[in-house]
């Protein structure tokens, strides 16, 4: 599933990356602590977070993620968003809680799946 | 042992202390470099992972540091050397959680006392000295299978 039906399906506000929607989301990470997300976090993840500041565009750069999706509200500082736009790296913006886009990008992606098994 | 191997690649990259907007250029500029080389991913990827928590220990805690990287056949080696306060205990440094991080650097997302143990569990060796208001020296090696 690509960014753009991820962000369509969610009503999410974009704010950079806007030619780099056509990226596959492969899997999603949760997190606020930048060293939690460098360790564990994948390529092709979609990062939900609640920083705001300029560092996580080089995380998600180099940790090769789909894209940023800032929670509850939150959105990219001025420099950020510079940053964002000049590396070309989609950030987004939902008013739901991480908790909540969280389980709700799981879903979809899951449903892409078409995973209907439940683990007992 | 890869030890006397002649490099494939070698470069050094000075680190400037507090300079948290910059933060994370130089492992950027490491990843594409080793992406360039052919590397396999795995290997890129806990290079990306040593060099960025490397500098931003570099940022966080010194006035500035030097990042150098070596690449032969056979081993990734980034070492770190800075000009700062230098770490009174290793042993507690090394401790998951522990950090002497200030509120301004935690706000960030960083100093939340993983750094070192991510840098020695992506590393397939790993070396720390330091000395009390000289400096801290880190040297780690991450193995290449079968070659580059």
């Amino acid at each position: 599933m690509d960014l753009e039906t991820i962000a369509t399906c969610l009503n999410l506000k974009v704010f950079s990356g806007f030619d780099q929607l056509k990226t596959e989301v492969l899997d999603g990470y949760t997190g606020d602590l930048l060293s939690d997300v460098m360790a564990n976090s994948k390529e092709g993840d979609l990062w939900m977070t609640r920083q705001v500041h300029q560092n996580i565009i080089a995380v998600a750069s180099l940790k090769d993620h789909a894209g940023i999706i800032m929670v509850q509200g939150a959105e990219p500082a001025k420099d950020t968003l510079e940053k964002a736009l000049k590396e070309n790296i989609p950030v987004m913006g939902t008013d739901l809680s991480g908790f909540e886009i969280a389980g709700r990008i799981y879903n979809l992606l899951k449903e892409k799946q078409d995973i209907t098994r439940i683990d007992p | 042992m890869h030890v006397h191997e002649k490099p494939t690649f070698e470069s050094n990259y000075t680190v400037q202390g507090g300079n948290f907007d910059e933060a994370g250029k130089v492992a950027s500029q490491i990843k594409v470099i080793l992406k360039k080389l052919g590397l396999q991913t795995d290997v890129v990827r806990k290079a990306a992972l040593v060099a960025y928590e490397s500098e931003i220990n570099i940022v966080s805690y010194a006035r500035k540091g030097t990042i150098s990287i070596s690449v032969t056949p056979g081993q990734v080696k980034i070492e770190t050397t800075d000009e700062g306060q230098g770490i009174p205990d290793i042993n507690l440094a090394m401790q998951e959680g522990y950090s002497t991080a200030t509120s301004k650097i935690r706000e960030m997302g960083f100093g939340a006392g993983m750094g070192l143990c991510n840098i020695k569990k992506f590393s397939d060796h790993f070396q720390i000295t330091s000395e009390i208001g000289k400096g801290t020296h880190l040297k780690m090696i991450i193995n290449i299978e079968n070659g580059v």
